[in-house]
């Protein structure tokens, strides 16, 4: 329906990432990461409708779908950790939980 | 048409920049879901209305109500307050120079092939469900083995123990 360069999409996804990734690394919230985390995985996913939509295959598509599996599957179980993270350590930050050996 | 892309990607980009420097979470939430809704309606002038309705349904509908309900669960207004404490301005240099200086490397590997322009060319639901269903049905089929490993993650490390006491009479 558009007809616009390729690199200006490419481009456009790109700085989604990138928001994404500034995200992950600046935040302390584990809920904030997690949200980071989607929208690099969104936009990964629109990497592959754009090339999906230059090749005119439906590839690209099939490959979104399972991203979007990967997603809700990766998002059910992070947020159940998150859950018992909280009420483990009544609180969300990460430095709280670098550590591995249980407390005694 | 071209005008509709710019506007939605300003959209989502707006929106995901308050997502990453918001302090309250439901806040955050709501405009990550402005920013799905934006990227789905990119879908749909990239030619996969399919794929936007799934965006739709499934992210800005499934996943984020997930987040939502979490949210509820969680005491907001305590981490609020941790949150103006966690995010101080010198903390954001270094992870933005890294990602601006990672964005120029993409800028000129992307700048580096000859550009050209996306025509018009519909996939249509029925090719994408052939395509699923006869060339990649295993992909399929792992991927919902993935899911009930999630579905069973979810339940195993969502279920509370037994509790032997009353609440009242439990210490705290």
């Amino acid at each position: 329906m558009i007809t616009l360069p390729l690199d200006i999409q490419l481009l456009f996804a790109g700085i989604l990432f990138m928001l994404g990734l500034v995200g992950v690394l600046v935040r302390r919230n584990i809920f904030f990461i997690l949200m980071s985390i989607e929208i690099m995985l969104n936009s990964a996913g629109l990497v592959f409708i754009i090339a999906s939509a230059y090749w005119k295959q439906p590839e690209g598509q099939a490959m979104f779908i399972f991203i979007l599996a990967v997603a809700a599957a990766e998002v059910s179980i992070g947020l159940a950790l998150i859950l018992r993270v909280y009420h483990h350590y009544r609180t969300l930050d990460v430095e709280a939980i670098n550590k591995l050996k249980d407390k005694e | 048409m071209n005008g509709f892309f710019y506007i939605a990607a300003g959209v989502a980009i707006i929106s995901t920049i308050f997502v990453i420097t918001g302090k309250n979470a439901i806040h955050a939430l709501l405009y990550l879901i402005v920013s799905f809704l934006s990227i789905s309606v990119i879908f749909y002038l990239l030619d996969a209305p399919f794929i936007a309705a799934l965006e739709v349904i499934i992210y800005a509908g499934a996943i984020l109500v997930l987040f939502i309900f979490v949210t509820m669960m969680l005491n907001i207004v305590i981490e609020k307050k941790k949150e103006k404490k966690w995010l101080k301005p010198r903390m954001w240099v270094i992870p933005v120079i890294l990602a601006v200086t990672l964005f120029v490397d993409l800028v000129f590997a992307v700048k580096s092939v000859p550009s050209h322009t996306i025509e018009k060319g519909i996939v249509l639901p029925k090719e994408l469900g052939i395509a699923i269903f006869t060339r990649y049905l295993p992909a399929v089929e792992i991927t919902a083995i993935l899911l009930l490993i999630g579905v069973i993650g979810a339940y195993h490390l969502g279920s509370q123990k037994k509790k032997v006491f009353h609440r009242f009479l439990e210490k705290k």
